[in-house]
């Protein structure tokens, strides 16, 4: 099945190219296919329900030796699920049919690279299929016509070029060293570590830091995200960062952390500066996307600090919060999206009382804030929970207090939010103000679904969840 | 000191000129001697075919790139390019400090680290390495390409403006 969950979009970006050129308008419908039947395959995988071994020889002959688990599932979903969203949200946005036609294009390929990431077994091949993704995810950004787009393109590639020389040149140290790239050598070498092994693993950790934008490597996300055409910034928000950079170090951290060893205290460090630094930027911004941004940065800071929790269920913690941080951030870039799209701005500070003329908008944009402020039942409450408990079982209180009064800043933004755009008397200006269109309702209205039935049917996935967290 | 070390120091001097320039066609002066250079050191290490590549491939095709895409800007008056010299000599004359403390630091380890690659299999040959056992990569390198066509087609290729 692997392979074919690398191909599938491969063959549709084949497909869309031969396309006659009138039909390239509709590409995003191919795109959507593709991503929805992957979706599709990522719910049905862990319930074994699809018999894959007729594909045995198709695999055999095509020979990428690629490995699907539970965590490749929870990326392949979560992949599926914000591409979705932001096809959708693209089909509304982009007016060109060229745009559009780019825009499909280059998702797909980003899809490919991260499908990469979640099945590969080796240093280099993950390298390879981080740098598919980010290089897809920068021309994404660059998409929208301006200086402030190509500005936040600049920023994301410079740090982006930095993060991937900082991993080749761990991938080429651990060749040097280890006797070889895969994951099993690299943990080998870990487990006696020399020196050398101990730059390899720096140099890589530093490189994944940048690609998952962990404080103090942050500066090009909030550019990156708030500049990107509205389309891009749900897709780079709910998946790509959390793709190259947070699962990365998920795949890598249970095989190559001791307990007692520093690389647990190093995430747990940069993992709580990063929840506490994006939290309080986020409290300082007008700019509704870059303040969204900069949550995701403080949430994807919660994931890293997971992972420094207890071994049994560190794992189990930062996966959950990974999808429900991607469904949440997607259905709120989802919901700027509208808000731009109707009222031509994204500042906070000139919005107010909308949620009387965009109900649906403003009715989801507080499930998704609310869920990532952690209040119970969202989903949101359970990751964060699970969190706290990792972090309590492996001793380290102080991170899990970090944690619980990270959770009540991140409460204050977002009531912030809510009471500056949704709440209040709405502004002359905006009493004719009329909802967005279905490409922005069907994603919101279906991902604050989404986040309220994880939150409610927590009690039948958790031993699901526990069961096979890696 | 032999013609490795002198080739390795001219290396990183191209490298610093070509960070440090204000002129594009300078910089891509710089980077092709660069990558030429590296191939000797490639081709002194006995990677033939590496050597070939970086010269032919990074030296060249990539040069003529950058020259076709400068050829198609147009240069600023000669005072402002005084200015950004000066401004940018300001900003970076630290960096060549810093490479040399780094370049000594590095000398004192004397490293243990093993320089004998490991073969991943095959015989070694490095068409059956990347065809018999990194096809994978090959397919991702091909998807870096194919990203950089719809880079240059989105960047470069304007129509008229509707919505995004």
């Amino acid at each position: 099945m692997s392979d074919v969950i690398l191909l599938l979009p491969f063959a549709a970006l084949l497909v869309l190219n031969i396309l006659p050129r009138d039909a390239r308008a509709h590409a995003w419908i191919v795109a959507a296919v593709v991503f929805g039947l992957q979706t599709v395959f990522a719910i049905l995988q862990p319930f074994g329900l699809i018999d894959w071994s007729f594909l045995g020889p198709f695999e055999k002959a095509v020979g990428f030796n690629l490995h699907s688990d539970n965590l490749s599932v929870l990326l392949l979903l979560t992949a599926g699920i914000a591409g979705l969203a932001s096809l959708l949200v693209g089909r509304a946005r982009f007016g060109q049919p060229r745009a559009r036609f780019a825009f499909a294009n280059l998702l797909l390929i980003a899809l490919i690279g991260i499908n990469g990431i979640a099945m590969v077994r080796d240093l280099f091949s993950l390298y390879v299929f981080i740098e598919v993704t980010s290089v897809a995810a920068v021309i994404l950004v660059a998409v929208r016509d301006g200086e402030a787009a190509f500005e936040g393109a600049w920023k994301y590639l410079l740090l982006s070029v930095v993060a991937s020389v900082l991993m080749l040149a761990s991938v080429a140290l651990f060749l040097l060293t280890a006797g070889g790239v895969s994951f099993d050598e690299a943990a080998a070498a870990l487990a006696a570590p020399t020196p050398e092994v101990w730059i390899a693993a720096a140099l890589f950790l530093c490189g994944l830091f940048v690609k998952s934008a962990m404080v103090p490597f942050h500066g090009w996300l909030a550019d990156a995200y708030s500049e990107a055409p509205p389309a891009v910034s749900v897709f780079l928000a709910g998946i790509v960062t959390k793709a190259s950079g947070i699962f990365a170090l998920m795949r890598l951290a249970p095989a190559a952390l001791s307990a007692a060893g520093p690389g647990r205290t190093i995430l747990l460090v940069v993992g709580a500066v990063t929840a506490v630094g994006g939290a309080f930027l986020s409290l300082t911004q007008t700019d509704m996307k870059r303040m969204l941004a900069y949550s995701s940065i403080s949430q994807m800071g919660y994931i890293v600090m997971a992972l420094g929790g207890q071994p049994a269920l560190a794992i189990a913690a930062a996966a959950l919060h990974f999808f429900n941080h991607t469904v949440s951030k997607a259905q709120l870039f989802t919901n700027a999206a509208a808000l731009e799209a109707q009222l031509g701005t994204r500042d906070m500070d000139r919005m107010g009382g909308i949620a009387a003329r965009m109900p649906v908008t403003g009715g989801t944009a507080a499930v998704a804030s609310l869920s990532v402020a952690g209040l119970p039942p969202l989903a949101g409450f359970w990751s964060k929970l699970l969190i706290v408990i990792a972090l309590w079982k492996a001793g380290q209180v102080v991170f899990a207090v970090i944690a619980v009064l990270t959770s009540l800043v991140t409460l204050a933004y977002f009531l912030s939010l809510q009471r500056k755009v949704f709440f209040g008397t709405i502004l002359p200006e905006w009493s004719e103000v009329r909802e967005a269109g279905p490409g922005y309702l069907v994603p919101a209205l279906a991902l604050a679904a989404i986040t309220v039935a994880i939150g409610l049917g927590f009690p039948f996935l958790l031993p699901i969840l526990l069961g096979g967290g890696a | 000191m032999n013609v490795i070390t002198i080739v390795l120091v001219l290396i990183v001097l191209a490298a610093l000129w070509a960070s440090l320039t204000t002129l594009l066609l300078r910089a891509t002066i710089a980077l092709a001697l660069t990558s030429a250079m590296l191939a000797v050191v490639m081709y002194s290490l006995g990677a033939t075919i590496a050597a070939v590549v970086e010269l032919s491939v990074c030296a060249g095709l990539i040069s003529v790139v950058f020259v076709s895409v400068i050829s198609l800007t147009q240069r600023k008056p000669f005072k402002d390019y005084l200015t950004r010299r000066m401004s940018r000599m300001r900003r970076f004359w630290p960096l060549p400090m810093v490479l040399v403390a780094v370049g000594v630091a590095l000398s004192f380890i004397h490293s243990p680290v093993q320089v004998a690659l490991p073969l991943p299999g095959g015989d070694g040959d490095v068409r059956t390495v990347l065809w018999s056992f990194r096809q994978l990569d090959l397919f991702g390198q091909i998807l870096i390409l194919l990203a950089g066509v719809f880079g240059v087609l989105v960047l470069f290729k304007k129509e008229g403006k509707d919505g995004d």
